[in-house]
């Protein structure tokens, strides 16, 4: 399974990327994933970080670096990212789950409490997923961010949410 | 026979842009379109664009759309819809169809930006009702909020494929999987990956065998391609879908400026043949000019580069843009232009449009 031959991601090609912090970082606390893999003319996540964590340069086909120790995971270049390749992954969330904002675009959203399936980046559901937070202010212009808790042994894993009881989305 | 100094067809992304930058420079602009309204394939597009902050990036492209009318509107553009421009006489004239009549117009300049047409793909079964283009997707379902069909099945995992399959799922159409005849995805890992993670599988060296169904389609036989593109026998596969969706590539829409006696090349990084144009978007043709998908199939963002390029170098050929002015706000959009084109995916568009230009200067 590889990017470009499937269309995602394999767990050896995403820890190559410059956006993806560090296991180490990721046990410290919120921190963004940018998982970005090709030179494509793109750099609005530069400039949605404020800490100035992520630096593309003056070359906007090169790769997306995250200097992880300026991150703190406030994850307001996720709706910026047109690509949604971004994600913030908080490992210290409690002692056994995880929590994971990321992009969404489809209608229902879901509710804040409300059991979702968690998928993955295959869209395989891996897990049950709580919905912690909703966020939809005007300038993430129609991409919210949605935050759910999952097992921590997935918080690398979900990249997706469904919604169950026949609540379609779309 | 009314006269403009500027006649520009089509008011999609590069026509705007070109009408704009024109009559600011104080030219006299009359821009043509045969839809009822203006943006061409603009105000399907309700993703959000990638670039810079320079080329609106993170801005949906609907938005640049309507960002781009408000432009118009201020500057004073004559915006006539509803208007087919169907012939080219004596490089100087156009013939159009305005609601209903005739009329002649003569222009010092002419822009064609008359966009593209999408490529099709013949197989047993093609003719059936629910098979359609890519672009006539987008039109029911961003345009008219009409969905063709519940099951779909996407030919084609280029930009376009990609995109228009996740806007089918947020428009609550179900689909299937998108083949793939080359061993690897076409359209950027981005927007592959957010086809993934909503479970649509990308199946790539695979092609379609066949459409089955009495009056519309209602299965499709996918099949297997080894490295020759030569399919194998036995990796049939079917799947039930009332859809499928073409989305394997666009050609320049070019008649007009076949009519006009432009000279052409056959450039497939840039989608076929297209006219020769030179660095000012002026054909071999003097005082026709070209921009948008018709100067060569790339995105939204490099059209509105192109269009504003053509837009500028038809002032200056009017004497009104100084030739320093005209320069210094060139090169500020071929910089733009460049960055686009930039990276292994605009590499070969890159180079086409450098070997096009030089061929320009040799004839």
């Amino acid at each position: 399974m590889t990017l470009i031959k499937d269309g995602f991601f394999d767990r050896k090609e995403l820890e190559k990327l410059p956006g993806v912090p560090s296991k180490e970082r990721l046990e410290k606390g919120p921190v963004v994933v940018i998982e970005c893999a090709q030179k494509i003319p793109c750099n609005p996540c530069e400039e949605a970080c404020n800490k100035k964590a992520i630096k593309i340069g003056d070359s906007i086909i090169d790769l997306p670096v995250l200097n992880a120790e300026l991150c703190n995971g406030c994850g307001l270049c996720i709706a910026a990212c047109p690509g949604q390749a971004i994600f913030v992954v908080d490992m210290t969330y409690s002692d056994t789950k995880a929590a994971v904002q990321l992009p969404f675009e489809f209608l229902p959203y879901p509710e804040q409490g409300e059991i979702v399936d968690g998928l993955n980046r295959a869209g395989e559901k891996v897990c049950d997923a709580k919905v912690l937070k909703v966020l939809n202010p005007k300038n993430f212009d129609r991409t919210v961010v949605i935050t759910v808790a999952v097992p921590k042994k997935f918080g690398m894993e979900v990249r997706n949410i469904k919604l169950k009881n026949g609540r379609k989305n779309g | 026979m009314r006269e403009v100094e500027l006649a520009i067809v089509g008011a999609g992304p590069a026509g705007l842009s070109a009408a704009i930058e024109a009559a600011k420079a104080g030219v006299n602009v009359v821009l043509f379109d045969e839809n009822q309204k203006a943006g061409g394939q603009l105000f399907k597009q309700i993703h959000k664009f990638f670039g810079s902050k320079a080329h609106q990036a993170g801005v949906r492209g609907i938005d640049i759309g309507n960002n781009l009318l408000k432009e118009v509107e201020k500057s004073g553009v004559e915006v006539l819809l509803d208007a087919v421009v169907w012939a080219i006489y004596k490089t100087d004239t156009l013939c159009v169809t305005h609601n209903g009549k005739n009329m002649m117009v003569k222009a010092k300049k002419i822009l064609l930006a008359t966009g593209a047409t999408e490529n099709v793909l013949a197989f047993p079964g093609w003719t059936l009702a629910g098979i359609m283009g890519a672009g006539a997707i987008q039109t029911m379902i961003n345009i008219h909020r009409v969905l063709p069909g519940k099951r779909v099945l996407m030919i084609g995992s280029g930009n376009v494929g990609l995109i228009v399959s996740y806007q089918l799922l947020q428009a609550g159409a179900d689909v299937k999987a998108i083949v793939e005849a080359m061993p690897t995805v076409g359209g950027y890992a981005v927007h592959a990956s957010k086809i993934s993670k909503c479970s649509v599988p990308i199946l790539t060296s695979t092609t379609i065998k066949q459409a089955v169904g009495k009056e519309k389609v209602e299965k499709a036989v996918l099949i297997k391609l080894d490295k020759n593109f030569k399919q194998i026998a036995g990796t049939e596969q079917e799947l039930d879908i009332d859809v499928i969706c073409l989305a394997i590539g666009l050609s320049p829409l070019s008649e007009l400026a076949w009519m006009a006696g432009c000279e052409f090349a056959d450039v497939p990084e840039l989608g076929g043949f297209l006219p020769i144009h030179n660095e000012d978007m002026q054909t071999t043709v003097p005082g026709i000019y070209v921009a948008g998908d018709l100067a060569g199939i790339e995105e939204a963002s490099t059209a509105i580069e192109e269009g504003r390029l053509a837009g500028i170098a038809i002032a200056e050929s009017l004497a009104l843009l100084s030739a320093g002015e005209a320069r210094e706000k060139k090169q500020s959009i071929l910089d733009r232009s460049e960055q686009l084109r930039a990276g292994p995916f605009g590499l070969s568009r890159h180079q086409a449009k450098e070997e096009l230009i030089r061929r320009s200067l040799k004839q």
